[in-house]
This record gives C-alpha cells, sequence and structure tokens, in this order.
C-alpha cells in the first residue's frame, strides 16, 4: 500500500493547564478511570459453561468474536487514529490516542476469550471465516472508505456509527449467553467493552456537533442527509451479517431487534433524532437486563408499576456539606 | 445559552440582574445538562415549563420557587469497580443545587437519563437523588430521549402534579 494516512501538519507541547473544551478532560478522566485488561476477568471460569453449547453454538461464538476483533482492530488502527489531524484541540488529540489504545486492548481481549476457550485449529477456522465472509468484509470497506475520505465531519459520523451501531451485532449475542446464565464471565469482559464503546461514541458524536456548529444550512443538511444515507446502507448489510450468523439458531429477528434500537442511540448520540419506531425496538428484556439491570420496565414509576419506591416527602438532611 | 439566566420560560430574573445574583425559577421541572447538551434537548421537548441548573459550578445555583421534578443525566462509568461507580456519579453543579435546603425541600420526583451501556450504572445519578431525598423516580430514558420518551413523561408528569395536589399537605 503507497498511500499514506495524514498525519497533522504542526505540533505543539500539550498544556493540561490550559484547557478550551471542559468535554476533553472529563472524558479523559473516564476513560482512564474505565481502564482495564482482559487477564482481570477469570475467563477460565467460563471452560466448563462453553463445554455445555453445541458444537454450532460454539461456532457461531467464534465467527461472532471475530468480527468484533475486525471492527476493534480497524477503530484501534485507522478510526480512532484518522480522527487526530481533525482535532479542534491537543487534548482532543490526546483523547483519541486513547480511545486508540483501548481499541486494541479490545481487539486483544477477544484473542483471551478464544485461547481459554478454544483450540488453535477453531480459533484459526473462526479468522479465515472473518476474512471470507462477504458482509463482514463490506462493513469493513464501507467504513474504511470514509476514514480515508477528505471530509472530517464524515469520517466521525462513520466512527460514531461504528462505536455505536456496527459492533451491536456481535454484542448480542454475549448478552444472551449471559442472561441464560452461560459464559457469564465473557459476558463481564464484553460489558466493559460495551461501556468503553459508549464513552467513545458519545465524545466522537459530540465533537461531531461541535464541528457542525460553524457549518451553513446547506453543509448541515448535506451531512444530515449523508449520515442516514450511511446508517441505512449500513443498517441493509448488518441485516445480512445478522441472517449469516443467526439463522441457524433461530435469533436473527430479535437481534435485528437490538439493531434497531442501537441505531437510534448512533443517530442521538450525533445530534439526530431516533429513526426506527418504538414497534420494532422493543429488544428482549432479557437482553436488556443481560446489558444493565435498572433498563426493565419495572422502574418506570409512570406506567403505574413503580409502587415497590418509597414515596415521601423530602426530609432535610443534617450534614453541612452535602456529599454524594 | 446565556449564563446567569436560568430557563427559557420559568425565571424570573430581578430587574438589572447581574450575572452574579441568584436566578430562581418557578419551573416545575428543573434539570441539569453538561456542554453536550442532550439532556437540555429532551427538557426543550417537553410541553412544561423548565429551568436548568447553572452549567459551572463557579455561578451562584438556581433557587426553585415551587414543588419540582428533578431530571439529571448520569454520564456513567465513573469507577472500574461496581460499587465504588456511586461516588462521582451525580454531577457537581446538580449537589450544589441540592445543598440548598430550600431546593431540597421542594423536590418531589426524579428523572433519569443515561445510556444502558453503563450497566449498573445507567441512571444512577438519579438513583441516587431519589434516594437520599426520599422521592420516587419517575423515568428513565437513553441519551436525549424518542419521540415516546416525550409523550410518556409528558402525559407522566402530568398525571404526577394532579395527584401530588390531591395529597394533604
Amino acid at each position: 500500500m503507497t498511500e499514506k494516512l495524514k498525519l497533522i501538519d504542526s505540533v505543539q507541547a500539550i498544556n493540561w493547564n490550559r484547557i478550551q473544551d471542559e468535554k476533553d478532560v472529563e472524558v479523559w478522566n473516564r476513560l482512564v478511570n474505565n481502564f482495564w485488561l482482559p487477564e482481570k476477568v477469570p475467563l477460565s471460569n467460563d471452560v466448563q459453561s462453553w463445554n455445555t453449547l453445541t458444537p454450532e453454538e460454539q461456532q457461531l461464538t467464534m465467527r461472532v468474536f471475530t468480527g468484533l476483533t475486525l471492527l476493534d482492530t480497524m477503530q484501534a488502527t485507522v478510526g480512532a487514529v484518522s480522527l487526530i489531524p481533525d482535532a479542534l484541540t491537543p487534548h482532543e488529540e490526546a483523547v483519541y490516542t486513547n480511545i486508540a489504545f483501548m481499541e486494541s486492548v479490545h481487539a486483544k481481549s477477544y484473542s483471551s476469550i478464544f485461547s481459554t476457550l478454544a483450540s488453535t485449529k477453531e480459533i484459526d477456522e473462526a479468522f479465515r471465516w472473518s476474512t471470507e465472509n462477504e458482509n463482514l468484509q463490506k462493513k469493513a470497506h464501507i467504513v474504511t472508505d470514509y476514514y480515508r475520505g477528505d471530509d472530517p465531519l464524515k469520517r466521525k459520523v462513520a466512527s460514531t456509527l461504528l462505536e455505536s451501531f456496527l459492533f451491536y451485532s456481535g454484542f448480542y449475542l454475549p448478552m444472551y449467553w449471559s442472561s441464560r446464565a452461560k459464559l457469564t464471565n465473557t459476558a463481564d469482559l464484553i460489558r466493559l467493552i460495551i461501556r468503553d464503546e459508549a464513552v467513545h461514541g458519545y465524545y466522537i458524536g459530540y465533537k461531531f456537533q461541535k464541528g457542525l456548529e460553524g457549518e451553513s444550512e446547506a453543509r448541515k443538511a448535506e451531512i444530515k442527509d449523508y449520515t442516514y444515507e450511511l446508517l441505512f446502507e449500513l443498517y441493509e448489510n448488518e441485516v445480512q451479517y445478522t441472517h449469516d450468523l443467526y439463522d441457524g439458531v433461530g435469533l436473527a429477528e430479535d437481534v435485528k431487534k437490538f439493531l434497531h434500537y442501537n441505531a437510534n442511540k448512533a443517530l442521538m448520540n450525533l445530534g439526530y433524532e431516533a429513526m426506527f419506531p418504538s414497534t420494532v425496538t422493543d429488544v428482549n428484556p432479557a437482553i436488556l437486563s443481560a446489558l444493565s439491570p435498572n433498563a426493565d420496565e419495572n422502574h418506570d414509576f409512570f406506567s403505574g408499576s413503580g409502587s415497590s419506591y418509597v414515596i415521601g416527602k423530602a426530609v432535610n438532611t443534617e450534614d453541612d456539606d452535602w456529599d454524594f | 445559552m446565556t449564563l446567569g439566566i436560568a430557563d427559557r420560560t420559568g425565571t424570573l430574573p430581578e430587574a438589572g440582574s447581574a450575572a452574579h445574583e441568584q436566578p430562581v425559577t418557578s419551573a416545575p421541572l428543573i434539570f441539569f445538562s453538561s456542554a453536550s447538551g442532550y439532556t437540555g434537548r429532551f427538557a426543550d421537548k417537553l410541553d412544561t415549563q423548565t429551568g436548568r441548573i447553572p452549567l459551572h459550578t463557579s455561578e451562584p445555583t438556581l433557587l426553585a420557587q415551587r414543588p419540582y421534578v428533578l431530571l439529571l443525566p448520569t454520564y456513567g462509568g465513573t469507577a472500574a469497580s461496581p460499587g465504588a461507580a456511586a461516588r462521582g456519579a451525580v454531577p457537581k453543579q446538580v449537589i450544589k443545587f441540592l445543598n440548598n435546603e430550600h431546593n431540597r425541600s421542594l423536590i418531589r420526583g426524579v428523572i433519569g437519563a443515561g445510556n444502558t451501556n453503563f450497566g449498573e450504572s445507567y441512571c444512577l445519578a438519579a438513583d441516587i437523588v431519589a434516594a437520599k431525598c426520599r422521592v420516587p423516580v419517575l423515568y428513565r430514558f437513553e441519551l436525549m430521549g424518542t419521540s415516546d420518551d416525550v409523550a410518556k413523561v409528558n402525559e407522566g408528569l402530568e398525571e404526577f402534579w394532579t395527584h401530588q395536589s390531591q395529597k394533604p399537605a
């Protein structure tokens, strides 16, 4: 490959005592606090559980994880790095380097899962599958094309859609296993990745909106159209990919609801309205509660099911400093 | 948003008030939203009057004038280990607002904004404030909310205030 990745034109010593955008510091701190390594997760406790899966379920799981490995590798070596030349502040550049490194940690953590659960032969077969699966390769190509393009805002859109949408056809499966009390340690590790991707999507989406602020109405309309078009292109491919993977175990329709739900969240991260109506985003409650124990509808007081909550008048505490 | 002016409808700034004077609000919904503004965008879509807690703790906080519901986001994942996540979940600006005893006495419910990706921390700040003030968490939604969320909160708040007005003082 002869083409070169664009680098920033000039570098000045970064001064963390002069902050132009407080979000840079806030997100940097959050990412640092969230730092983790796969070695801290006791994956080997899942070996017994892995052996209860059918060969087909094991193969599906391996394929899903190689697909996720590809996306994380892309985001680490191309995606996050391609955003650096467009950064508005030196601190934003630093945040992208953090994001890029963490994506490498994610990519590596799937290999930790593989080496714990599978044989070298199975691992090699799954990686071979990932290079041969048309829809997986297509999604990688669509996104990397935009990363190579010369429009900074479009790059951020592609990146946010990758972080907030494209991972979820894969993330579904460990949440599904977790809801059935299988591979629960693997699910714990995936939840750490899911948490990181949310911060990445939020931050890149925020920077996208900052960048959009100064643009003309015509340009804003162009970017908005482009975003929905790209999402739709990726969505159609995701649907195919989902059928490739999940038809054999009969989960494709359930996964698609999860895709719709996350597509809406990706759009919101970019400041756009949700696209999919609630009739197709009704994610299986077991999946939602595997994701977040607080997410089930019993917590909705307005629907009349919140009677378990203590209702009372506010009481004054005696703390001088009402600390949390 | 102009600093010192707390909201779009509910604020009653004194004539000629300077930025350092305390803004007051008669809105039944008070919210905090950071520079990214997702929670604020949800608040803007509601039918009710809203008051915004100032973005910076260096500014005087908002003073509530009537019972209100507090809407606040959780940015989530503040710590690597469960349990430790609780600390720092409630934005400093909201703490400053609730440190005012008068404000605290008027809170009647909490609505949380968040992201289920944050797992156990999803809308954690809302849970913490609700437990501390002994008021219910009324609703949770993600990011800037869907049109369904807006409709449910509009409806829910109307019913909630009707019930509240029927309760003995």
